[in-house]
């Protein structure tokens, strides 16, 4: 077979050239256009309801209060202790129920299938197998409390401490 | 010109051309022998081995199936003909699923109420959309009962084991296409279903948001991961109901089909269904 038409002086044939710059280009436009693809599944605009909500102002809320303001509109409470104050998600960390605040009992108690979890989210009874969610809280321009539900902060990542899992006031 | 103008018969010899038979053998003749035919059926009907083999090889739709089988492949004892009723019942809910598909609308604010047209009011919609329901119910059993048969009989065995992976993506393709059905009815079953489903693809290994490995990939966070990618957004809804349509009735059919083409070729060329053991 003749080398006639391979270069000596080059890295490649003409002809390896063209075939890898036309592979390249081939699998350099799927590449793109997948990328492109899995960017378009992600829309801009989400017609559906804001995670983020104003929850009043602080004083609103008293010491030692499980608000259940929020309940119902937000699947929210919003609690205040002595050092400020923090947003518990209302859903059943077992199989995704709201529970309900017994104010009595100072318990949050979850009709389906009767966990329970103290004041703070924590649980310790039922078949529940972690804590209750808490929920990014800040304090808005306006003084009014904000809070995002999209931003969760978790027990069991030893999340509750992080900065926006709890409002000091 | 008007010299070559074939002269019009009489009724007496039509009449007499009809009774012998020799009319429509002519037309059988002239059809036979026509472009049309001999274009479409490029080979005659003579029942010999080597037209047998021919008549099947040169048709692109036949070709997929062996020119010959075993007879021990003919025993239902043997196949339980799983894989063909599953077929079957997949070309059924194309063809329902086609026809209710020029009812039905997935947009929120119609999709339920088509259904509902569909059932109450379209003629033969109930017929349309209970068949379409039960042979994909069907389906499922069916489709679990061939890799059934298949394990039973040892037949993932090489030469086989090609075959057997094609069938477990042939599996879950069936049950995805279940699982994105499900949705289309839009009602509260539909919604919750689907929302318990989806849910569990925050927990998908390094493109969940609550998966495993979520922190080694880059921008990983509820608005931008599996699940919302899945369903358009944070919650089933409109999108979610238009992701799951496009998926159930072009994207998984598509791929899916294409995989039992490759499918039952592979059979033949595996050396056709296994041997009784």
């Amino acid at each position: 077979m003749t080398k006639k038409d391979e270069a000596k002086d080059t890295i490649w044939s003409r002809r390896d050239f063209f075939s890898i710059a036309g592979w390249g280009s081939f699998m350099a436009a799927l590449g793109l256009s997948g990328a492109f693809f899995t960017r378009l599944l992600f829309p801009r605009v989400l017609f559906e309801p804001s995670p983020i909500f104003k929850a009043g102002l602080p004083s609103d809320y008293t010491v030692g209060e499980v608000s259940t303001k929020f309940i119902k509109d937000q699947r929210v409470w919003i609690v205040r202790d002595l050092e400020g104050i923090y947003v518990i998600f209302g859903l059943c960390t077992h199989l995704g129920c709201t529970p309900r605040w017994l104010n009595t009992e100072a318990k949050y108690k979850c009709p389906c299938h009767g966990s329970g979890f103290t004041k703070e989210g924590m649980h310790f009874e039922g078949p529940a197998p972690r804590p209750l969610e808490r929920l990014k809280i800040e304090l808005g321009p306006d003084g009014q409390i904000i809070i995002d539900k999209s931003k969760k902060f978790l027990w069991e990542k030893d999340e509750w401490g992080k900065p926006g899992s709890k409002l000091f006031v | 010109m008007s010299a070559k103008k074939p002269a019009i018969p009489s009724l007496a010899t039509l009449v007499e051309k009809i009774k012998s038979g020799e009319f429509f053998e002519e037309i059988q003749k002239q059809v036979l022998s026509s472009q049309i035919w001999t274009s479409t059926f490029r080979h005659g009907y003579a029942d010999t081995p080597r037209n047998r083999v021919l008549q099947i090889a040169s048709n692109v739709w036949l070709h997929l199936h062996p020119v010959k089988i075993h007879r021990h492949a003919l025993r239902i004892k043997f196949t339980w003909c799983m894989g063909g009723i599953t077929f079957l019942l997949f070309l059924s809910t194309v063809v329902t699923g086609v026809i209710l598909m020029f009812y039905y609308r997935p947009v929120g604010e119609y999709a339920y109420f088509d259904m509902k047209y569909l059932q109450y009011d379209v003629p033969f919609g109930m017929l349309m959309r209970n068949m379409h329901r039960w042979a994909a119910h069907a389906m499922v059993i069916t489709v679990w009962l061939h890799m059934f048969r298949v394990f039973l009989t040892g037949s993932y065995k090489p030469p086989r084991e090609f075959n057997w992976v094609i069938g477990v993506f042939l599996v879950t393709f069936t049950l995805l296409l279940s699982f994105t059905g499900y949705l289309l009815p839009w009602d509260q079953l539909a919604m919750w279903a689907v929302t318990v489903g989806t849910n569990m693809a925050r927990a998908t290994p390094f493109l969940g948001h609550e998966g495993p490995f979520q922190e080694y990939v880059f921008g990983v966070s509820p608005r931008y991961d599996a699940r919302s990618a899945l369903i358009g957004g944070s919650i089933v809804g409109p999108p979610a109901l238009l992701r799951f349509y496009v998926l159930h009735c072009i994207f998984i059919p598509l791929v899916a089909g294409a995989l039992m083409i490759v499918h039952f070729w592979r059979i033949r060329k595996d050396g056709g269904i296994s041997g009784p053991l």
